[in-house]
């Protein structure tokens, strides 16, 4: 299990929190949906838990243990703009081959075609890249998936896309997923079958299943 | 007031081996916009909205060329004319505030957009003053640099210096992904007062909601091309014509979140005939044959052969 408990965050001793005491956790396999208002610290929230920040007070855990400090970590963190997470300089083979390449089937199923293979991230479109971001996180490593607005740049076709390879993943391989977002149909969606678990304005609301 | 019919973009590129090579990102678009009217266009990234909106800017680079006619007020838009309307008659509000002056506090910002439209210093300054009341903006955000708004905030400076200026077209690019919903539904009642004020609005986004929320009419972009321009109520009543259209409705997490397989073709390997023949479940051998043309079918536009069926 991911677990965040009594999660506090600020960036320096006189900054006001930016998140402040939250608790929550992830089983493998489960998806859980997040959608609070601005303020929340939903972002902040989703880098603590994948070990981007360190909470000020706090702690997160994998399995009871903490966040291993080098090496691949297991939980990754998918965010809107996927220019920041690429290298620029680097092809787009590259940047897939780095850490754990993902499976052929990964790569069809997201439309990464062999033509982008030879291509620099800024040849390629908002939607192009976020796949390839997408897909150099679907590999056997990966234990938890923080999806923060992950398809929010994207146009509908391209979401439901990206949704059905991930949630694909995530059930074959037990993989655990927290969606963070504002788009409520979306949350509804792909929940739907898991553990529902939509948390509004930090009240969880069990929903129906549909 | 805005009539674009045929417009094509060509790009020079140079090869390695300082080979010229031509790349078409659009083929083909048309689109109008009337004063009082909110127009979204819609599509995947890649299928020319933002190019479109770099051409009415007059900001695509030099190795651009075009083709096709695009017509503001009655008069031929050049490159040259769009530049002398930009931030004037044409006036774009930006994405986010990157596109803001990072070392200028916004009050000064937006009160430059109004000298610059011809506004004595004094004027431009009670005009902004107004503006920020108008969006509730407290005094103090004039202090405030780009980078100490919030989301909320953000969207409405940014609103705020498009209204500063007399456009009659307003081109909004991507101003909703990732906002809060309330934040959403403010941004658009926006849109929709600068069209009741008799401006004509270009909505770009990749966000069927939104367009739905605010447009009157919904232009969809494949490939560079315009396959399709709906009132906005054909969405919900079931009355669209093109395959593509239908595809992206039924996509929605709200309906049946399937995907259609496949990817827009790449400027570099624009199929012959319709551009969205791999992906379409209606294609016949007639559909390689040419580029369909826009028609005029059940009180809509559409680029599809078997739009009828
Ligand atoms: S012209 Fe043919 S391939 Fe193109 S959208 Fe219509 S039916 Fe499909």
């Amino acid at each position: 299990m991911l677990k965040g408990e009594g999660l506090w965050f600020r960036y320096g001793a006189r900054l006001p929190w930016v998140v402040r005491d939250r608790t929550l956790s992830v089983l493998p396999g489960e998806v859980v949906g997040l959608m609070a208002p601005s303020g929340y610290g939903k972002t902040t929230l989703g880098k603590l838990l994948a070990g981007y920040l360190m909470p000020t007070r706090g702690r997160v855990t994998l399995n009871k243990q903490l966040l291993p400090s080098r090496g691949y970590c297991p939980v990754q963190l998918v965010f809107q703009n996927p220019e920041l997470s690429v290298n620029p300089r680097w092809r787009i083979a590259r940047i897939l081959r780095e850490g754990h390449p993902p499976q052929r089937h990964y790569l069809d199923a997201l439309g990464i075609y062999p033509g982008l293979m030879t291509r620099y991230p800024h040849e390629l479109s908002g939607g192009e890249l976020q796949r390839v971001a997408i897909a150099r996180v679907l590999n056997r490593n990966t234990r938890y998936l923080i999806a923060d607005e992950m398809t929010a740049m994207l146009d509908a076709n391209t979401q439901a896309l990206i949704w059905k390879v991930v949630l694909e993943f995530a059930c074959q391989h037990h993989v655990g997923v927290m969606a963070i977002s504002h788009d409520r149909p979306l949350l509804t969606r792909i929940c739907q079958g898991h553990t529902i678990k939509l948390l509004i304005d930090s009240i969880p609301a069990s929903l129906a299943k549909a | 007031m805005l009539s674009i019919s045929n417009l094509g973009i060509t790009f020079t590129q140079y090869d390695q081996g300082l080979r010229r090579k031509q790349l078409t990102v659009i083929t083909d678009l048309d689109l109008t916009i009337q004063a009082g009217e909110v127009v979204a266009v819609m599509g995947a990234s890649g299928s020319g909205k933002s190019l479109l909106a770099h051409a009415l800017l007059g900001i695509l680079p030099d190795n651009a060329q075009l083709s096709g006619t695009m017509e503001f007020q009655g008069e031929p838009l050049t490159p040259k004319r769009c530049e002398a309307l930009r931030g004037k008659a044409i006036a774009l509000i930006p994405q986010s505030v990157g596109y803001l002056d990072p070392l200028m506090t916004v009050g000064r910002q937006v009160q430059r957009v109004g000298q610059l439209n011809g506004l004595s210093s004094g004027a431009a300054r009670t005009l902004a003053n107004r503006t920020f009341a108008r969006y509730d903006l407290p005094p103090t955000t004039r202090q405030r640099y780009p980078f100490q708004l919030s989301g909320g905030m953000a969207r409405r400076v940014l609103v705020s210096t498009a209204v500063l200026t007399q456009a009659q077209l307003v081109i909004a690019d991507e101003p909703t992904p990732g906002l809060h919903p309330d934040v959403v539904t403010e941004t658009l009642n926006h849109l929709r007062e600068l069209a009741r004020e008799g401006r004509g609005v270009m909505l770009i986004t990749h966000d069927i909601e939104a367009a739905l929320q605010v447009a009157d009419r919904v232009a969809v972009f494949y490939a560079g091309t315009t396959v399709e321009i709906a009132a906005a109520e054909d969405f919900a009543r079931g009355n669209l014509r093109h395959p593509y259209t239908q595809a992206l409705w039924r996509s929605l997490p709200q309906n049946d979140f399937v995907p259609v397989p496949g990817n827009q073709p790449s400027p570099e390997n624009l199929p012959v005939g319709c551009l969205y023949r791999d992906r379409c479940a209606w294609v016949t051998s007639e559909c390689e044959q040419a580029r369909p043309e826009l028609r005029f079918v059940r009180q809509g536009w559409v680029r599809c052969i078997h739009a009828e069926r």
